[in-house]
């Protein structure tokens, strides 16, 4: 993912199981794959409309808008790209990416923008398609949310906010800690009070 | 040399004990008077007679009870055995390792037949006499890894190397301390360790990992490494978290001695022949406070390196809530004599 950038970034470094995420910029290659969500929307704008004309053939791009929002589906639609469609879920939004990776040529280039819980899906996505690592590139735009698996019951928890966060499947109150796996795309949650559950931990709003 | 396998439980009441014959054998894991994260690698040589290094795979009195409980815990969670698509061969590398090396150390308890790629297997001491094709997966009742992996002591991690770093793509883990294969499996070397602290600053896995990359096939290394765990319970996983936990806020003066166990892993590097991924095994061995200080050595020890423990080991081992109780209660067995260098009791 190269070195981080924290320019326009808002993730401090911590530990080495944790992504970094740079800026994204146009390098040569044979298709360019673009998925973003909406805090991500303007980093695709940023760099698609830079470029010629003729490339556009060569441009795809996947977008999750935040519902009832329509200014900037209309804005990414303007760019002219090849394909360009719309998903209501990150989740849809990836399987759909999946599909047209495995159809992609030799030399592709995915481009990754938006919220942490995306862009990890989509790295993992990549990978699992055969993508080079070094053919992937991600910016990290919008809230800190973090996508969380529940080391207990498996659950994954979507969109947390809060530090602890309680499972929704199996009720444990978890501590999101900083170990990232990019295969899950997910923090780790590890019960925050299992040696005295009697201890009762305030819920904050961390990862804003 | 015969070994009479005990019938004990690492769960529920608790019954695993060491024979006093078995006390001396322990890994002591602390060759000086203290202790910090370092790369303590060295070569896996037959050392001492009757120590856990006199051969490739050490086999003592807990196997069968160890096999026992590595199968409830993988009928409770599948899981804890898991490897990517591409560590079949990987498996099979494991399987020929451990049953070539067993069936050399200790052929009064295995016994390995080959017949060009027939080969029959005979593991006493679980009572399995199985005959399968080298290389064929569906000669087997399941993954090589795993049909060997619940015949061999310890948790056994097969790292695949590639881009200059090494990948946990595969495993069976149903005795570790605090770390989860279904979120690890994937991750490359410094990934997996990044929650440690203090060592990646110190540079102790880039040299690390370093060495493991040029590990050549037929010259296997060990380290040891420790913790403490709260009764002695083999699966303390962050999936069990919430079951083993509590144990930690059980620990009093009176009853330390027999509840905090030391927890020591002998980790050994071997070079694959086929794959060449790395096989790592994780055998621990667990003794009970009062069994350390049999040794006069050993107590005087780890009184020392307890007291003098980094705070950020301390925490990050777990160990915070009991740690002053332990440190005041292996005081009595430090008269404050010096102590001969290395791991072995005098
Ligand atoms: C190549 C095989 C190895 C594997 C699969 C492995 C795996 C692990 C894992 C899973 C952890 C737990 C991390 C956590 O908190 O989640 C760990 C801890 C650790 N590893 Fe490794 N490791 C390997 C080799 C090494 C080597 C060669 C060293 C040499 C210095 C090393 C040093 C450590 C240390 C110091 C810790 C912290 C242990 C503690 O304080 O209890 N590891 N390792």
């Amino acid at each position: 993912m190269g070195p981080a950038t924290m320019s326009e970034s808002l993730i401090e470094e911590s530990i080495l199981s944790r992504p970094t995420y740079g800026t994204l910029k146009i390098v040569p290659g044979l298709a360019h794959y673009f998925l973003a969500d909406a805090s991500g929307a303007e980093c695709v704008i940023r760099v698609v409309q830079e470029l010629p004309r003729d490339m556009m053939e060569k441009v795809h791009i996947l977008y999750v808008p935040t519902p009832g929002e329509a200014a900037l589906i209309t804005s990414l639609y303007a760019l002219g790209a090849k394909r360009f469609e719309h998903f209501p879920t990150i989740e849809e939004a990836v399987a759909k990416l999946g599909d047209w990776l495995s159809d992609a040529k030799m030399g592709s280039q995915l481009y990754l923008a938006g919220t942490e819980g995306l862009v990890g899906q989509g790295v993992a996505k990549g990978e699992e398609c055969g993508l080079d690592h070094t053919a992937v590139q991600c910016e990290h735009r919008g809230s800190l949310a973090r996508r969380v698996q529940c080391v207990h019951c498996k659950t994954m928890i979507e969109d947390v906010t809060t530090q602890p966060v309680k499972c929704p499947s199996c009720d444990l109150l978890l501590l999101v800690r900083d170990h990232y796996s990019r295969r899950l795309a997910a923090f780790q949650g590890v019960c925050i009070n299992a040696e005295d559950p009697s201890e009762e931990i305030e819920i904050k709003e961390v990862f804003k | 040399m015969t070994i009479q396998f005990k019938d004990e439980s690492f769960r529920g009441d608790f019954t695993y004990a060491n024979s006093p014959s078995n006390i001396p054998r322990f890994p002591f894991p602390f060759p000086e008077d203290e202790y910090m994260y370092s790369t303590n690698i060295e070569p896996h040589h037959a050392a001492r007679a009757g120590s856990p290094f006199e051969n490739a795979f050490d086999v003592d009195e807990h196997y069968v009870a160890e096999m026992k409980d590595r199968a409830l815990v993988l009928a409770d969670d599948p899981g804890r055995c898991q490897a990517l698509p591409h560590m079949e061969t990987a498996g099979w590398d494991f399987l020929e390792l451990v049953m070539v090396s067993k069936a050399r150390d200790y052929p009064d308890l295995f016994k390995l037949t080959m017949d060009g790629d027939r080969w029959h297997w005979i593991n006493k001491p679980l009572q399995i006499d199985d005959t399968f094709t080298f290389g064929d997966s569906s000669t087997l009742p399941c993954h090589p890894m795993e049909y060997i992996g619940r015949q061999v002591q310890g948790d056994h991690a097969i790292l695949d190397q590639r881009d200059g770093n090494l990948w946990m793509d595969a495993g069976i883990i149903t005795a570790q301390a605090d770390w989860s294969l279904d979120f690890d499996i994937g991750m490359n070397f410094f990934e997996w360790h990044a929650p440690v602290p203090l060592a990646h600053e110190l540079g102790v896995f880039q040299r690390a990992l370093k060495f493991l990359l040029t590990l050549p096939q037929g010259q296997p290394s060990r380290r040891l490494n420790w913790t403490l765990t709260v009764n002695p319970r083999l699966d303390t996983s962050p999936e069990n978290y919430p079951k083993w936990g509590p144990d930690r806020m059980t620990v009093t003066p009176e009853n330390i001695g027999e509840k905090v166990h030391l927890r020591v892993e002998l980790q050994t590097f071997w070079r694959l022949p086929r794959s060449n991924a790395i096989l790592f095994p994780i055998r621990t061995y667990l003794m009970a406070m009062n069994e350390v200080v049999t040794q006069p050595k050993w107590g005087r020890r780890l009184h020392r390196v307890m007291r003098d423990l980094r705070p950020e080991l301390v925490d990050y081992k777990g160990l915070s809530r009991y740690h002053p109780i332990l440190v005041e209660w292996l005081s009595q067995f430090d008269d404050g004599a010096p102590t001969s260098p290395g791991i072995f009791p005098d």
